[in-house]
């Protein structure tokens, strides 16, 4: 997901659905599109399924590869890996923190790059896109190298400090381009009427701003609970999700425990379930 | 008055401080800590100490260029296989979406809500050489016995493909949504066929998604390691992994963080280089759009 | 039916092996570091750790006072490796020795499996270990081998207490009394051992699979999992070309280098421990397996057989120890002993699958087995005169350690077999 994630949502989300263009003529090739791009989303689904499949499976070992039968236990027992559960406890707590602290520092970020002319702007922006162009590899190595001359313990709070570290750039690019956008006027209208800075920022910059915000912090999230690669070079002995999943199936060749399959087809459902309230919203729009 | 104009220079500063520091300290100082452990000696018994010891490069170079070069290879062609499968896509959302292009754009992003680690491990069941697809492959006789597609290039850049494809996607989308269909009509009223208006007006148009589009799928896919390390075998190893391997298994920190330095060194040069001969010199207006 | 026990009569040469006196005065004089660990700290350099020596007898006085400072704190943190103690069938959380131990101690343990592989995890407690903290552990497994000698040396490990051992001298087979690796038990008590053979699907390969050499034959081209380590893989490959990991020389070393990459072009992949599932899907038919493993994966419905080639397998130890300033020594120091005692070594040997520390645990395994009836008993039965558990004298002779090698020689080692995977 990247920033334009977040732009190209909250800009569908935002501006009026655009009639289709008029050509006029019938094509035979008009279906091609759509079939292509039809095969597209089932192939992006494809592991889903069997992802959800497999969380039905009556295994009775250890390995999770061969079906044994129909089952709706592991949905019971979701809790029942104590490490898992507290892996997961752990990226959802560190996606929210993550959230905030980046969505904050970005927004400011943003604001201040979109808005603003200032000398230096060019240098920050640099900054900016070295951290979203670097590999993650990069990234991660250089701040364990911190922390091995620092002599800092890595565990939850390092995991914190990377993951924020990699958000902000993608907060601020968002936010930076929803204010690039935004029609001056509006703010120099609530001066004219004689709001101070913060009033002006508070009830006209912010609410115009908030759906790059938004976007910028739903990105956050995603990029921070999901994340493994980073993570893996600073997290010491604290576990998360995703690490947790890879050693599982690293440890068993490829096989992971139901639990993980009901969590993966819990966390699908739900993105299954805002994308049919969003297109019900969509529907009452037009 | 000069005071709130002062106040008012500061301002910008001001906003900008807390993010700046952060990536200060967590980006830019590691950054060159790494650089400066890239030249430490030693090992974990006795302590590093900085000699100043260049060699580790080109001693990094000696041993992993094979991966340095398959890396690379794996990430042009994953990035121009995104290419092809992204853009049709993404044309087909902005400009036939109507008012579903949200909850298209959504369905398609609606996989990666899954944590990749678990949709990569499905593909190497999915993939296995007596999964479900494989085993009825050979049944029909399409394929050989000893056909498999794990621990093969195919499924490690496959699974790079399946991935990053979102990375190429959406800033392709956010391209083509921009290009107002004002202009198609108008080409339409000028006699222009559809190819020629697609090639002569959407697609210069979209051409700043397209190097976005590159430049965040082929780096990341480049580095990438966690595919090569579950779908792949024997001579698909790529240098994130063997960067992994000395962080964590060799514990040769000097080493590792000499190879980061050539990846992310190279990949500058050539996203510095890609930039130019499009033509552009200022990159950043290009990968802001 | 038990009358292969691993006690009594070893051969000759094994015994010379397990009581040459390589290592003890060198290892001793390192325990000094309990009382000072220096601190290497450059600027701009990774603190690497210095002991302090002091005399042999010197270093058992203070040992000796340590542990008489020490005392019970009612809990203790028990690191271990997955899969690796005995699980409640009805609750995947609940571990029943460890609630015997609780009961009968009243002391609670606090358990975790944070240990994937041994080198990540020194990787990620060594910075901590140097800077003389708390790793967050009091107890922990770490394989016999190049990191468990790292530990050893810089002084990351706490001496046990001698005193507190009677189950261990008494009950412990003659394998993990005094190994090579720790001479006298100064600082482990072997958890579980394990052998690296050879695992295989019968029905895909075809035959029976007996020698190393099985693992080059061309008929398997593609189909072959080798491990990626600088342990394991090697002394296998030492063992192919008949010579003991051990007493291997550096010309050994490069043959057997040689004949790895010979191998090469047949191996499917290097795996670290993920093996299993491809070779019970089929996508590997052959390859280097730990004993237990096999074991797990025909109780989840495989059909795998393990085997021990005929040129000999390295055998691994899997060891208990007390990592530097840990908070409950004391009562970690109660549970290693404690799990010595037969009737508790049968009940993890029957959860894990592995070579248990303790040979006269067989007997209560039978005895468990006749409370059971029908298949289970027999299953049981078998169970303990499997020589995967409870490997016979002559099963011994077969099964060799890792080479112990010092800073110089792991240079040279690595470089001759770190490209072999890694590439």
């Amino acid at each position: 997901m990247t920033a334009l994630a977040g732009e190209a949502l909250e800009a569908s989300l935002n501006e009026k659905p655009r009639p289709a263009p008029r050509t006029g003529r019938r094509r035979a090739g008009r279906w091609l599109l759509p079939a292509w791009s039809w095969l597209v989303i089932l192939w992006l689904c494809s592991p889903i399924i069997v992802m959800i499949i497999f969380g039905f499976n009556n295994t009775k070992g250890k390995f999770n590869t061969n079906w044994q039968g129909f089952t709706l236990r592991w949905y019971h027992q979701l809790f029942a890996i104590p490490d898992l559960t507290s892996a997961l406890k752990n990226s959802v707590s560190i996606a929210v923190i993550v959230t905030l602290i980046a969505t904050a520092m970005g927004t400011l970020l943003g604001i201040a790059l979109g808005r603003h002319r200032f000398r230096g702007s060019g240098s920050v922006n640099l900054l900016l896109f070295a951290n979203i162009a670097a590999p993650e590899v990069v990234l991660g190595a250089s701040l364990l190298s911190l922390f091995l001359t620092l002599g800092v313990p890595r565990g939850y709070w390092t995991i914190v400090i990377a993951h924020v570290m990699f958000s902000i750039a993608y907060v601020a690019v968002t936010v930076r381009a929803r204010m690039a956008g935004l029609d001056p006027s509006l703010e120099e209208a609530a001066r004219d009427l004689g709001a101070g800075p913060l009033t002006t920022f508070g009830k006209v910059t912010l609410p115009m701003i908030m759906p790059g915000v938004m976007a910028g912090a739903l990105l956050a999230f995603a990029l921070s609970i999901d994340d493994y690669i980073i993570t893996s070079f600073n997290n010491g002995s604290t576990q998360t999700f995703p690490l947790w999943v890879y050693g599982a199936a690293q440890r068993t060749g490829g096989s992971v425990p139901p639990q993980v399959n009901v969590m993966g087809t819990l966390i699908f459902g739900f993105g299954v379930l805002l994308a049919v309230l969003g297109a019900v919203s969509n529907r009452k729009k037009v | 008055m000069s005071r709130s104009r002062l106040r008012a220079r500061l301002v910008p500063y001001l906003l900008v401080l807390p993010g700046w520091l952060w990536l200060v300290i967590f980006f830019v100082v590691p950054t060159l800590v790494m650089l400066s452990v890239s030249t430490m000696t030693g090992d974990l018994g006795t302590g590093f100490k900085q000699t100043f010891h260049w060699s580790t490069y080109s001693d990094g170079w000696r041993l992993y260029h094979v991966q340095f070069v398959r890396s690379i290879v794996y990430g042009l062609i994953a990035t121009a296989i995104c290419l092809v499968i992204a853009y049709p896509v993404a044309y087909w959302i902005a400009f036939r979406g109507g008012r579903h292009k949200s909850s298209l754009l959504f369905l398609l992003l609606l996989p990666f809500f899954v944590s990749f680690v678990i949709r990569t491990q499905s593909w190497n069941f999915i993939l296995s050489d007596n999964g479900m697809v494989i085993s009825r492959l050979k049944d029909w006789h399409w394929v050989g016995q000893d056909f498999h597609i794990l621990a093969t290039p195919v499924a490690v850049i496959g699974g790079l493909i399946y991935n990053f494809l979102p990375f190429t996607v959406l800033p392709i989308y956010v391209a083509l949504e921009r290009v107002d269909p004002a202009l198609l009509e108008a080409s339409a009223d000028l006699y222009a066929s559809k190819t020629a208006a697609f090639r002569k007006v959407v697609l210069p148009l979209s051409m700043p998604g397209v190097f976005a589009a590159v430049l965040l799928t082929f780096v990341p896919v480049t580095a990438d390691y966690v595919n090569a390390a579950i779908l792949g075998g024997t001579k698909t190893t790529m240098i994130g992994n063997v960067i992994q391997t000395e962080y964590f298994t060799n514990l040769n920190y000097p080493l590792a963080a000499a190879l980061s330095f050539i990846l992310m060194g190279g990949l500058l040069i050539g996203v510095f280089a890609y930039a130019k001969s499009l033509g552009t010199d200022d990159v950043l207006d290009m990968a802001g759009a | 039916m038990s009358d292969d026990r691993p006690a009594d009569q070893l051969p000759p040469d094994l015994l010379r092996g397990l009581t040459t006196p390589r290592l003890t005065r060198r290892r001793a004089l390192q325990v000094g570091g309990l009382s000072a660990l220096g601190l290497a700290l450059t600027a701009c350099s990774i603190p690497g750790a210095a002991g302090s020596k002091l005399g042999l007898s010197a270093a058992r006085k203070e040992i000796e006072k340590f542990w008489l400072n020490q005392h019970k704190t009612g809990q203790f943190r028990f690191g271990n490796w997955p899969l690796y103690i005995d699980v409640n069938p009805k609750n995947q959380n609940d571990h029943p020795t460890l609630d015997q131990f609780t009961k009968q101690t009243g002391i609670k343990v606090t358990y975790a499996e944070p240990i994937q592989d041994v080198g990540s995890f020194f990787g990620k407690v060594q910075p901590q270990l140097a800077a003389g903290q708390d790793i967050g552990y009091d107890l922990v497994v770490i394989t016999n081998g190049l990191y468990l000698d790292k530990m050893i040396g810089l002084d990351y490990l706490t001496p046990l207490d001698q005193t507190r051992m009677p189950n261990f001298y008494a009950n412990a087979s003659d394998l993990v009394k005094d190994p090579s690796f720790d001479r006298g038990n100064v600082y482990t008590m072997a958890w579980q051992s394990g052998i690296t053979g050879i695992g295989y699907d019968p029905k895909l390969v075809g035959r029976e699979i007996t020698s190393w050499q099985d693992l080059m034959d061309p008929a398997f081209r593609g189909k072959i999992g080798m491990f990626a380590d600088t342990e394991d893989l090697p002394s296998s490959a030492l063992c192919a070309i008949g010579v003991n990991p051990e007493t291997s020389t550096p010309g050994d070393w490069r043959k057997a280098a040689a004949w790895l990459r010979k191998q090469r072009p047949l191996v499917r992949k290097y795996y670290e421990q993920d093996y299993v599932a491809p070779l019970s899907k089929g996508d590997i038919w052959a390859s280097m397996a730990w004993s237990g493993d096999i074991f797990q994966a025909n109780a989840s419905g495989a059909n795998l057989k393990f085997v021990v080639p005929k040129e000999g397998a390295p055998i691994w130890t899997d060891n208990m120890c007390i990592p530097g300033h840990a908070q409950h020594p004391l009562d970690a120091m109660t549970y290693m002993d404690w799990v010595y005692q037969p009737s508790v070594a049968a009940a993890l040997a029957e959860g894990i699958n592995y070579i248990t520390p303790v040979p006269t645990s067989a007997a209560n395994i039978i005895k468990d087995a006749n409370a059971l009836t029908g298949q289970d008993k027999a299953s049981l039965k078998e169970f303990a005169s499997d020589p995967l558990i409870f490997p016979s004298v002559a099963d011994y002779t077969k099964l060799h350690r890792y080479r112990v090698l010092d800073a110089q020689e792991q240079k040279v080692w690595n470089s001759l077999f770190e490209p072999i995977y890694q590439s």
